[in-house]
């Protein structure tokens, strides 16, 4: 009998920061046993050799904020049998997207001196927004560990354990005293998906939204609340409007807001 | 009259995405371009009408692999602009913390990014069937680096405990003690780690550059210290726009920076050791001495040996900060915000990373300005370039442009960095 083939793993790279790939690079204790498990065919931080797709699993880094991101992205679905969204940019628009509520050409003039060598889009947006997304892990960084699970699910064939419900639940878990009782208003955690195990508010500070909306986000409660208690619009504004600004929960809140 | 072009489309083992193109005609180099073409993302102009309080947790998305560099540089301006001073077992902290990052990050390189293209190795993967051991012991020392940012930082990438005034939960002395073993390791694993870079052949090739770092009067810089160079620059951090302009070129989406007047120079490992020798400690010198690297080195591929001195630097501070750690009272120091202009520069591990914001009463940012390593290295970059390919023209293509790709990895340059990113057209 031939060898089984190994799969086919590749790791792209739009608008980002890089972290989420170096999550895999963090992956000290997995990342020779997942290298012996997969075929490492696609990743420039890495690596120089490359190899010809077609890929079974697209790792996607990154928003669309160019013309020429927004035609390859097409090409990167057409070679990839899985694609898989990793981040914050790529699942949301990224921090890059507080571009999206203002317009770009101040921007632009902002920072560069001859705005004309510029070729940018109006808008920062995810991965899903132009092609098919098979899975889209959250984070702003991933959660290397989430990381690992989900990578090993699609090689196997299983559904990623990933919860979508919010960081209370974690917080509960671990029997960490609520700061939104306890140190003040402003927490995310209400709103926002697990995945980071609580860490801020087991840092004393309250969470301030990198792994997006939770499923079914009752932010304009928790908004509500927050006004109660004295926070003032502009603050919230602030809040909704971080590393996942343009998810569409935090999007919608932050704009019924800004005024 | 014989011409050729070495392009590289895209710089692999690098952090963000660039390319490379040489132009060669009758014998000589006449076009060298090092084409940032990372998408632009605009964060100077987004931290406008944000809280000087979200700054380094904003800044820190400008980079994954020195995220503790932005936090540290946005923190310092914003206490200088409040007239705050942090220091202590605060101060000591912040700089365990950016051990930690030094660590982790000069592993990265030395080992998976840079050592397997000494070795002939398309990646570090590939080197491990071959060096089993040196790679295996490479991540273990990188994960000792990502330790002591997770502890201190609450996690490895975008650390989410800095706070501009300290920190928002401080580790208790027996959480650090729980590092010291493992840190008596590092500092035997990086000592090998000197040995093993010092083995690597090394093209010949040197160039007189002016190196530009961060110098504190006591300590190796991590976090504060007069700018200064090898050709008699000495001035503080906020002289810094006085002495230093941002060029933007076409042919890529960071600024170019230059020393007004003098042009391009160099920052960096190679210039914070040529700077700063005298304050490693005696076991980094000697291991430095042992390796044939001397204040003045000015090989530029030697850097991954200067990368692993100070790796072993950053273990022994790590050790010597931990054991003299005695908790402080609070956490942080009280803020509060006022009109001003702050200034913080810190030495990221590619080399200085200059933050200025101007700030209103309600301390929200009306303006604000990064300089990273990657920006202020760009020109040195090419020029080196320039050098490197006029005695190896009959090389053959394909070892030609590999030699040209380790010749930009020397700097480690981070483009996802360099901030100031754009877009552009050029000629293909």
């Amino acid at each position: 009998m031939p060898p089984k083939r190994k799969p086919k793993l590749a790791v792209w790279k739009f608008s980002s920061c890089d972290g989420c790939q170096l999550s895999l690079l963090d992956c000290e204790d997995e990342l020779l046993a997942v290298a012996s498990h997969v075929e490492i065919a696609y990743f420039l931080e890495a690596t120089r050799a490359v190899t010809k797709g077609p890929y079974d699993i697209s790792l996607v880094e990154g928003s669309i904020t160019t013309p020429h991101d927004a035609e390859r992205i097409h090409q990167v679905r057409r070679q990839s049998r899985t694609l898989i969204t990793i981040g914050a940019c790529a699942t949301a628009g990224g921090i890059q997207a507080l571009r999206n509520f203002r317009d770009v050409r101040q921007f632009i003039s902002a920072v560069y001196a001859n705005p004309k060598y510029i070729e940018t889009l109006n808008k920062s947006t995810p991965i899903a927004d132009h092609v098919f997304v098979d899975f889209e892990l959250r984070g702003c960084p991933v959660s290397k560990y989430q990381l690992v699970e989900v990578v090993n699910a699609f090689l196997n064939g299983r559904k990623p354990n990933t919860p979508s419900y919010a960081v209370c639940v974690e917080c509960k878990r671990r029997g960490i005293t609520c700061g939104l009782v306890a140190h003040g208003p402003t927490c995310l955690g209400p709103v926002t998906q697990a995945g980071c195990n609580a860490l801020c508010p087991s840092y004393h500070r309250g969470c301030f939204g990198c792994f997006g909306p939770k499923e079914t986000p009752n932010t304009s409660s928790l908004a509500g609340s927050w006004i109660g208690l004295g926070v003032r619009e502009d603050e919230l504004v602030r809040l909704f409007r971080g590393f996942n600004a343009y998810a569409e929960a935090f999007r919608k809140e932050s704009e019924a807001h800004e005024k | 009259m014989k011409s050729k072009t070495v392009k590289i489309d895209a710089l692999a083992r690098v952090e963000g995405e660039g390319g490379l193109t040489v132009k060669i005609a009758g014998g000589n180099v006449t076009d060298v371009k090092f084409t940032l073409y990372e998408p632009p993302r605009f964060f100077e102009a987004f931290l406008r009408g944000r809280l000087y309080a979200e700054a380094p947790d904003i800044t820190a998305r400008i980079c994954g692999i020195c995220p503790v560099a932005y936090q540290m540089s946005s923190v310092h301006a914003m206490e200088h602009a409040f007239g705050v001073t942090v220091d202590g077992p605060l101060r000591a902290l912040r700089r365990l913390l950016y051990c930690g990052e030094w660590i982790e990050s000069h592993a990265l390189h030395v080992y998976l990014l840079h050592a397997p293209d000494f070795l002939g190795y398309e990646d570090a993967l590939r080197m491990a069937k071959d060096h089993g051991p040196v790679v295996r012991q490479a991540l273990t020392l990188k994960k000792i680096g990502n330790d002591i940012v997770t502890l201190i930082g609450g996690r490895e990438i975008h650390p989410i405990n800095v706070r501009v005034g300290g920190f928002y939960r401080l580790p208790t002395k027996q959480e650090l003690q729980g590092l010291v073993e493992r840190l008596k390791w590092a500092v035997d694993a990086s000592l090998q780690m000197v040995t093993f870079t010092a083995q690597l052949p090394f093209p010949d090739f040197e160039r007189d550059y002016e190196f530009v770092s961060l110098r504190h009067e006591k300590e190796y810089p991590f976090n504060e210290g007069r700018i200064v160079s090898n050709k008699g620059l000495n001035i503080t951090v906020p002289e810094y726009e006085q002495f230093f302009t941002e060029e933007h070129v076409a042919h890529s989406t960071a600024l170019h920076s230059v020393i007004r007047d003098r042009g391009p120079y160099l920052v960096g490992p190679l210039a914070r050791f040529n700077l700063n020798f005298d304050l490693l400690t005696p076991t980094a010198q000697e291991a430095a001495r042992a390796a044939g690297v001397v204040r003045g080195v000015r090989n530029p591929f030697k850097s991954i040996i200067v990368r692993s001195v100070e790796t072993l630097y950053a273990c022994e501070e790590a050790l010597r900060i931990i054991k003299a750690y005695e908790p402080p009272e609070r956490p942080f120091v009280d803020i509060e915000p006022r009109v001003g202009v702050g200034y913080g520069a810190t030495e990221a591990p590619r080399g200085m990373l200059y933050h200025r914001y101007t700030l209103n009463d309600a301390g929200l940012i009306q303006d604000a300005k990064i300089v990273p390593p990657t920006s202020q290295n760009q020109k040195t970059i090419e020029q080196d370039l320039r050098e490197f390919v006029p005695p190896r023209i009959a090389l053959s293509p394909k070892k030609l442009t590999w030699q040209c790709e380790q010749a930009v990895r020397n700097y480690d340059p981070c483009i996802s960095c360099s901030t100031h990113f754009l877009r552009l057209q050029f000629d293909r």
